[in-house]
């Protein structure tokens, strides 16, 4: 029998849930209403030193990635509540294009100089 | 041979259960379009401060600041959500419910006050 890939991608889907749990509300109130307003003083100097941390570079891909892959996993089951038939290939797109924004937070938070 | 489905069509608005359930799986749009729109700031953060300030300018314009208002309020419910339904989801602990719920909720409160302390400050 082949071996189901399922509890990878719910492992990433809970880790995902958690993550966006525990500091989502916070991180959406930061950079999508305080910094725009104003009120993240040295915004760049800061968000730049956090990229050239290493465990700032871990956590911007464990935030990015996780969020992708806890948001894609929830969508594929949406498309089943709504009565639309999932294949792999559906699968396949949503898990896809998770790994494809990890991958690009990947290579970007290694770029940053 | 015909079988008879039952129509699956707006099955979530029979019941104010599901439609509250389905309120906290919208919020699976909201966080990756959350997510891609840190990932584009990471991006524009790479290329310089100035792109990194076009940045932070398109995140004022009005329709930025509703939909991370929404994505705030619904991501808060999913986080509500998440530690609710914890002591279910947990394997077998030997804590009470309310001990998991109210751990988590205060897991939230913390890390929420240090982030907001941090970011602020």
């Amino acid at each position: 029998m082949k071996r189901s890939n399922k509890p990878i991608f719910w492992s990433l889907f809970g880790a995902g849930g958690m993550l966006s749990a525990l500091c989502g509300p916070a991180l959406i109130f930061i950079t999508g209403i305080a910094l725009p307003l104003g009120w993240v003083p040295r915004a760049y100097e800061r968000a730049h030193a956090i990229a050239l941390h290493p465990l700032g570079k871990l956590a911007l891909v464990a935030v990015i990635g996780l969020f992708l892959f806890h948001g894609c996993h929830r969508m594929y089951h949406c498309v089943h509540d709504f009565g639309i038939h999932v294949g792999p290939g559906m699968k396949a797109a949503f898990h896809g294009f998770a790994a494809l924004g990890t991958a690009v937070a990947l290579v970007l938070v290694l770029a940053v100089s | 041979m015909n079988t008879y489905k039952r129509s699956m069509a707006g099955w979530w608005q029979r019941n104010p259960f599901y439609r509250w359930y389905m309120l906290r799986e919208l919020s699976c749009v909201f966080v990756t379009a959350y997510a891609l729109v840190l990932l584009l700031g990471l991006y524009r953060l790479v290329q310089g401060p100035e792109a990194f300030a076009a940045w932070q300018a398109a995140l004022a314009m009005p329709g930025s600041l509703v939909f991370h208002l929404v994505a705030l309020v619904l991501v808060g419910y999913h986080s509500w959500t998440w530690f609710k339904i914890m002591p279910k989801t947990l394997p077998r602990i030997s804590l009470p419910d309310w001990a998991v719920v109210t751990g988590g909720i205060g897991a939230v409160i913390a890390v929420s006050a240090a982030l907001l302390w941090t970011a602020l400050g």
